[in-house]
């Protein structure tokens, strides 16, 4: 017997990308990175990109935390990479608005729709939240600014 | 005697199992609050009208219950701070400032929380001196040979817990400070924020010159807690903080100190959470510290058997009979935190993190852990809704089909 929130919180698409995380690892030759941690859990992420022109040629991510955190970074860099710096702030920016219950264009997220229960759980925004900010900060250090 | 805590007496299907972090208040303590509020409130120490009177033998009286508490047989020797992080900085600030010099050595152990951690730490920086941190077995104790190795001539401060809060295992506090006695002449400093609410303190026994504690983890209210002192290291000490209450002339150009306890407690006191914690031990010692250790010692017992017997549970720490009513454990495959929160769900309370110990966190290679601490209001149908939660979450996570 599943608890259905609990179900709906950790639905397939999630628990995929934990099992299995796509873009996990360093980047050789990445000129952009930043990594975030959570103080009260000590959980880690780290992101590098390869930054050029304004666009993110590709993006991998390291680190250790929970589920959320993990699918969070997988889907990210999937969703990112040949993005452009600015599409990629907006959609981060997007999923910042999701999870805090604000109005947002649910077409923007795509497969980040999947993240939607985790505004009903405040203590675990920031996990989904986490590997966004590592981005942005990334993107921040790779002195391309956004077109 | 869950019916006793009004909060968890509202709430039936909650199983609050972080008492680790903060205790539930039983009715008598908020009684005790709102009676001082309602009846007796004043500023203490005044003196010129009846009222101040009765708010100051309030405030004296939960002194002494709370110094009896503790086997503290001289109670100007308890001064009552905002809680254990507090008692341990002043221990820091006025005795380590005045004493450490460039070149000394602090001694803390790989269990300590970051409150008797980080202050050791800082001051060393701050001194030029020494600091070594004493390493644990692998199942969670004090090494005590490595720890005595460690002591010698230049060792001034010796910082280690009455009760790991990440793990619960009970440390030979006599033991330890005899060690320490032995080989050096260093300042005793035991964090009992989580030994006072679940054991007896016995401090004029124990052998160390300091001890502290903090009242919202043993029934009491949030915001009042202890520092236990010897009395002649007391009177040595230089204030922590100045202010009203702590001084006895001040002149232009120099002040003269009040004395113990006042000498450490600047400002208006913390009255009404006094008066808590006082009523605090009281409903304590109805039940007996003996009969509290051996309850949550039943209950972990039974929690550590459920949960080793699910497939890739490991529970951290030394065996159940050497800790207080903590299970701090991992499952494979899952984080704490996705732990915490399907088990949240089903209405089970447990810390999942690193308990503010990541020195510990490091040395069991663990990133955190999950952590449920049982007190005087847990029985085994909380145990049991650990366990059926756990299963869940494994059910969720892998498809787990866990034995036990």
């Amino acid at each position: 017997m599943i608890d259905p929130r609990s179900e709906a919180l950790y639905q397939e698409t999630i628990l995929d990308h934990y099992r299995r995380p796509r873009n996990k690892g360093e980047l050789p030759g990445a000129n952009a990175r930043a990594t975030v941690t959570n103080p009260t859990c000590g959980d880690e992420i780290g992101v590098e990109a390869i930054v050029e022109g304004g666009m993110i040629r590709d993006v991998r991510f390291t680190g250790q935390g929970c589920s959320i955190a993990q699918a969070s970074a997988s889907m990210m860099t999937d969703v990112v990479r040949g993005a452009t710096v600015g599409a990629a702030r907006r959609t981060g920016e997007a999923l910042r608005r999701l999870l805090a219950g604000e109005p947002v264009t649910r077409d923007a997220l795509g497969e980040l729709l999947a993240f939607e229960a985790v505004a009903r759980y405040p203590a675990r925004v920031g996990c989904a939240l986490m590997p966004w900010r590592a981005l942005d900060r990334a993107l921040q250090t790779s002195g391309n600014p956004a077109p | 005697m869950r019916e006793r805590f009004p909060l968890l007496a509202a709430n039936p299907g909650l199983h609050y199992l972080d008492s680790a972090a903060t205790s539930q208040k039983p009715r008598v303590v908020l009684d005790a609050m709102r009676e001082y509020y309602e009846r007796d409130n004043a500023n203490p120490h005044r003196g010129a009208y009846a009222l101040s009177v009765r708010a100051t033998d309030c405030y004296h009286e939960a002194r002494a219950k709370v110094a009896k508490f503790a086997g503290l047989a001289d109670a100007d020797c308890l001064v009552f701070t905002r809680g254990t992080t507090e008692s341990l900085n002043l221990v820091a600030s006025a005795w380590g400032r005045a004493n450490v010099r460039a070149g000394d050595e602090i001694v803390v152990t790989a269990m300590d929380h970051h409150a008797n951690f980080v202050p050791w730490q800082q001051l060393a920086r701050e001194k030029g001196a020494l600091f070594r941190i004493a390493p644990i077995t692998h199942d969670g104790q004090v090494d005590l040979d490595a720890l005595g190795g460690m002591l010698g001539a230049r060792t001034r401060i010796v910082a280690f817990p009455h009760v790991s809060n990440a793990l619960g295992t009970v440390n030979p506090v006599r033991a330890i400070a005899t060690l320490v006695r032995e080989r050096c002449d260093a300042l005793v400093v035991c964090d009992g924020a989580q030994g006072a609410p679940h054991l007896p303190v016995g401090f004029d026994d124990l052998g160390v010159d300091f001890y502290a504690f903090s009242g919202h983890k043993m029934c009491g209210p949030m915001g009042i807690g202890a520092l236990l002192g010897r009395r002649a290291i007391l009177e040595r000490m230089p204030p922590y903080q100045m202010g009203g209450d702590m001084i006895e002339v001040v002149g232009d150009e120099e002040t003269t100190w009040n004395v113990l306890p006042h000498k450490f407690e600047a400002g208006t006191p913390n009255v009404a959470d006094a008066v808590g914690l006082g009523a605090a031990v009281d409903f304590l010692e109805g039940i007996g510290m003996d009969a509290v250790l051996a309850h949550e010692r039943a209950l972990v017992a039974v929690a550590d058997e459920r949960l080793r017997g699910l497939d890739g549970v490991t529970v951290h720490g030394p065996a159940a009979a050497m800790r207080s009513g903590v299970a701090s454990f991992t499952v494979a495959g899952i984080h704490p935190h996705d732990l915490a929160t399907i088990l949240d769900e089903r209405g089970v309370c447990i810390r999942a993190g690193h308990h503010c110990a990541q020195p510990l966190m490091r040395r069991l290679d663990v990133a955190a852990t999950a952590r449920a601490s049982f007190y005087v209001y847990n029985d085994e149908s909380d145990v049991e809704a650990l366990v059926s939660g756990v299963r869940e979450a494994q059910r969720i996570f892998d498809g787990h089909v866990a034995r036990g």
